[in-house]
């Protein structure tokens, strides 16, 4: 489902003397259906990067990387929307939303985007914020004054709305609690068992161990002048 | 499916000033672009010449009508053109008083566009310029105030029920938000995104917030000095700015 072939990237800071930062190459990696493969390595080795380069948040400088039958590296904008509306999901550590709407039509949003009916969406986001132990009085809220963790939560449950054949997981369990924790590796599971490809991120080495069927060490693309 | 707008090698310029130099991109029906840079360079210009508000030197802005299909707008003649900038086509001005009649009254506002295409029942008008007052979240008592009575974020979403309320496909949108303090622009910006999905409008938004255009745009380009620096995908552009320029305007926005 998702196979990076030597891709390489670098950043060039035009306004900072035009330095030119190699900061992958010859990266690779392939993820079938139903397995979760785990980014690992130390910070600033670039786990996030390769994990937005796929997701076409960052260009990529040359390589190829194909999701279903689609290229990132060289697709045009809206073929990755189409993506990321219908087969890419991506979870990120972050919670970006427009200030005022409330966090169950947050969570329906995606759903929505895809066609989905307004009560099926609303329905199904009302089951998530459920499972994920969000207090009912706070889905006609906006999240964008909710905790740490509550705020991670809405995002897992907004990423995992609709069934993505494959998903991103910037650190979905970073700020959560044990009970928590708990209901997101089961929700990965799930994923995994319908046939979903997912490329992770966990520092949390248990959850790692649990869900995640091999690790790859995202080190070894780091460029060798840059070490 | 076809692009709804396809714009090719759209040139003005001022005398020996350039306005906007060889601008060409596709515009796809449900698509939101926005294009920023700052004050002069040439996005206004370009705006104008898109909505035939302003004949460009060169290029076509070939439009998708829904009788007769691609028709260059720019070679069209004047009653076609205003037709479709009735019908197919809405403007909302940075300034709502650009866009409204100021000694009308709201619901007049909003029934005269509807009158332009032809409704004549009165009861009829009134009814739904009511109803396009409350989707833009304005209380029905105020149907018959002026314009010159409301606030500025009231104006502004009158402006947009006037332009909406014919049902357009295409949506230009000339600093939509600028001028107003940041909690009417967060209302309005929900406003316009709810609008924009529910109708399945395309619309292009110039401004040069980019806060504005991370939350309505789907794709991005970037202008300076008249010219297209940059374009891409919305969240690209603005995470990994390839250009120089769209570095410095990235970097340069203040952290709250």
């Amino acid at each position: 489902m998702i196979t990076v072939d030597n891709v390489s990237k670098s950043f060039t800071l035009h306004n900072q003397a035009a330095a030119t930062i190699p900061v992958m190459v010859g990266a690779s990696l392939q993820v079938k259906a139903g397995e979760c493969v785990a980014l690992v390595g130390q910070s600033g080795s670039g786990k996030s990067t390769l994990m937005r380069m796929i997701y076409g948040n960052y260009l990529t400088a040359g390589g190829r990387i194909m999701v279903g039958d689609l290229d990132v590296a060289v697709a045009a904008p809206r073929d990755i929307l189409a993506l990321r509306r219908y087969t890419l999901g991506y979870v990120s550590q972050f919670l970006r939303v427009v200030p005022r709407v409330p966090t169950v039509e947050v969570v329906a949003e995606p759903l929505l985007a895809t066609g989905t009916d307004r009560s099926a969406a609303i329905a199904r986001a009302e089951v998530l914020l459920d499972n994920l132990n969000i207090p009912e009085r706070l889905w006609s809220l906006s999240p964008t004054t909710f905790s740490g963790g509550e705020q991670q939560r809405v995002n897992i449950a907004r990423g995992f709305a609709h069934n993505y054949p494959a998903l991103l997981l910037d650190e979905p369990t970073a700020s959560l609690d044990g009970v928590n924790r708990e209901v997101v590796m089961s929700m990965i599971e799930e994923a995994k068992a319908r046939g979903a490809s997912i490329v992770g991120i966990f520092h949390d080495e248990a959850a790692r161990d649990r869900v995640c069927d091999r690790e790859i060490d995202v080190t070894g693309f780091t460029p060798r002048a840059a070490i | 499916m076809n692009p709804l707008l396809n714009v090719t090698g759209v040139s003005k310029s001022y005398g020996d000033r350039i306005g906007c130099k060889d601008v060409s991109f596709d515009l796809y029906p449900g698509e939101v672009m926005g294009i920023v840079g700052e004050s002069g360079s040439g996005k206004s210009t370009l705006l104008s010449c898109l909505a035939g508000h302003l004949g460009p030197d060169t290029g076509a802005v070939n439009f998708d009508t829904r009788i007769a299909g691609m028709r260059d707008t720019i070679t069209m003649s004047e009653p076609e053109r205003r037709m479709l900038s009735r019908t197919d086509w809405a403007f909302v001005h940075q300034h709502a008083r650009d866009g409204l009649r100021m000694n009308v009254s709201a619901g007049g506002n909003v029934g005269e566009r509807l009158m332009a295409v032809g409704a004549r029942h009165y009861g009829e008008i009134r009814e739904q310029a009511i109803d396009w007052l409350s989707r833009v979240e304005i209380n029905a008592d105020r149907v018959d105030d002026r314009p010159s009575a409301f606030s500025g974020g009231m104006q502004q979403r009158l402006q947009i029920a006037r332009n909406l309320v014919t049902g357009p496909r295409l949506v230009f949108m000339d600093e939509p938000t600028g001028g107003l303090d940041v909690s009417v622009q967060a209302r309005l910006l929900d406003l316009l995104r709810g609008l924009v999905r529910e109708m399945n409008l395309s619309a292009i938004i110039v401004t040069h917030d980019l806060a504005v255009v991370r939350l309505l745009a789907d794709r991005l380009m970037v202008m300076k000095d008249g010219h297209v620096v940059e374009t891409g995908l919305t969240d690209q552009v603005l995470d990994d700015p390839q250009h120089g320029y769209t570095q410095l305007l990235v970097s340069s926005v203040l952290q709250v």
